[in-house]
């Protein structure tokens, strides 16, 4: 089983290039997810603090 | 002019859309990744030439066929925005650029990170990868042009015809590699005949191929959304949507 | 259709042909630039420049690599199937290096006919399958190519 896993972790010797690709990859996606997730909401948020502002200058 | 479909070029109907279709996609997707990083680094064999750097393969290609397809729906809907000024292709087009800018540098991370070990280097400047270069620039070219125009509609006319410009280049990315000698491999899954991939390896790189697809179209949605709003600002639905009151 | 969006599509089709037309006569005119790498044949026919360092490609021969044993220096030969070249190297070579292997190295040539190499880097074909399966074929008597040393017309 340990073996198993070393062998896989190893790949065959490109263990930093495969991880490595595999690892970027990763970041950027959940990056491209989780960012416009933020921004929607920071959008919402200043729409709705600027009719506030105008709601009390009226 | 989109017939049954017409209702959903109006921002606020395209907008729910996007909100009802964004969670399934991106539920559907995580589901592929999943399945597809299992097959491509578990499942699929070590190739008989590059051992286990070939799974690479698996990021590298689905990547790069991506960043051709996503600038292709930026240029077309750039287009329709521009002839039939549809509100919402504006705000498909330019939530295109960021999420086209990404999987072309991924390719050309991924690729570089492959090509070390197998070629002896990081990067050549053969036209494969110069055209794959010139494609994340031209995603650059665009995101700048949206910054820098002010007035929404007159940036994205702008970007709308730079897009269009550079469509030449999408042709040229991928036939370089049969037009010319290159230091990159010709093409392995879109091959005349039958792709020159085992089944066992091919298999994993098309369910990786559309984990990213509907990557795409979730984090689409999720832009589009961000864009419309901010599109549509002064309009009563979405000033009851910042007011919290979402389905009122 | 309205005569004002007509124009407008009119402009768009005239951009991306324009566009397009424009690119392909560039290209043209610029075809030599953009080979990566020239072949032995190429070679042969004294297409290759002769004064300044140019890229050859093609498959290693097979019993043509001999390895100094006392440095990196090693030296073999270069096809495309009609003609050879020999390439002399000092330095690391890629993992992928072998006989029966496309190679692309980049270099000079030398009065000799010998070609100096800078640089050696592996071209890997566009196959992939498990090694069972390569030997497999091998036993079967199909013959497998390590690499592509196709070359741009």
């Amino acid at each position: 089983m340990m073996e198993q896993l070393n062998e896989f972790v190893h790949m065959g010797g490109y263990a930093s290039y495969v991880w490595s690709a595999f690892g970027l990859s990763v970041v950027i996606l959940m990056a491209g997810f989780y960012l416009p997730m933020q921004k929607e909401k920071s959008i919402l948020q200043k729409i709705r603090k600027n009719l506030e502002r105008m709601e009390r200058s009226k | 002019m989109f017939g049954p479909l017409d209702k959903y070029a109006a921002p606020e109907r395209f907008y729910l859309l996007c909100k009802s279709m964004g969670p399934w996609l991106s539920a559907i997707s995580l589901l592929l990744f999943l399945v597809g990083l299992y097959g491509g680094l578990v499942y699929a064999p070590s190739d008989y030439q590059q051992g286990d750097s070939f799974r690479i393969i698996y990021v590298h290609v689905p990547s790069a066929w991506m960043s051709m397809f996503v600038y292709v729906v930026m240029a077309v809907s750039g287009a329709m925005g521009l002839i039939w000024k549809v509100k919402i292709s504006d705000a498909i087009a330019r939530s295109c650029a960021p999420l086209g800018a990404a999987f072309t540098f991924l390719a050309l991370a991924t690729g570089s990170i492959w090509g070390k070990p197998m070629w002896g280097t990081w990067w050549v400047w053969d036209a494969r990868l110069t055209s794959e270069l010139i494609l994340l620039f031209l995603y650059f070219g665009y995101m700048a042009l949206q910054a820098a125009i002010e007035d929404r509609r007159m940036a994205a006319r702008a970007g709308a015809i730079l897009a269009l410009a550079g469509l030449i280049n999408i042709p040229i990315i991928h036939y370089s590699v049969e037009w010319w000698s290159t230091l990159h491999q010709g093409p392995t899954v879109s091959k005349m005949d039958a792709p020159s991939i085992h089944t066992s390896m091919l298999i994993p790189l098309l369910i990786m191929f559309l984990a990213f697809k509907l990557y795409f179209f979730a984090v689409l949605c999720m832009r589009a959304r961000c864009e419309i709003i901010e599109q549509e600002k002064n309009s009563r639905w979405v000033k009851q949507l910042a007011r919290g009151g979402v389905d009122s | 259709m309205n005569p004002r969006r007509r124009k407008i599509l009119f402009s768009v089709i005239f951009i991306v042909a324009g566009v397009g037309v424009a690119t392909a006569l560039v290209l043209k005119a610029f075809q030599e630039n953009l080979l990566y790498f020239y072949s032995p044949s190429q070679i042969a026919s004294g297409e290759a420049p002769d004064s300044r360092l140019f890229r050859v490609g093609g498959m290693v021969v097979d019993d043509s690599v001999v390895r100094d044993p006392n440095s990196l220096k090693v030296s073999f030969d270069l096809t495309d199937t009609a003609h050879t070249v020999t390439v002399q190297y000092n330095g690391i070579l890629p993992d992928l290096f072998r006989e029966g292997q496309g190679i692309v190295a980049n270099g000079q040539l030398q009065d000799g006919g010998v070609f100096v190499a800078k640089e050696v880097l592996a071209k890997h074909d566009e196959n992939y399958m498990p090694p069972e399966v390569a030997e497999a074929l091998e036993n079967a008597g199909a013959e497998v190519q390590y690499g592509d040393y196709k070359t741009g017309k």
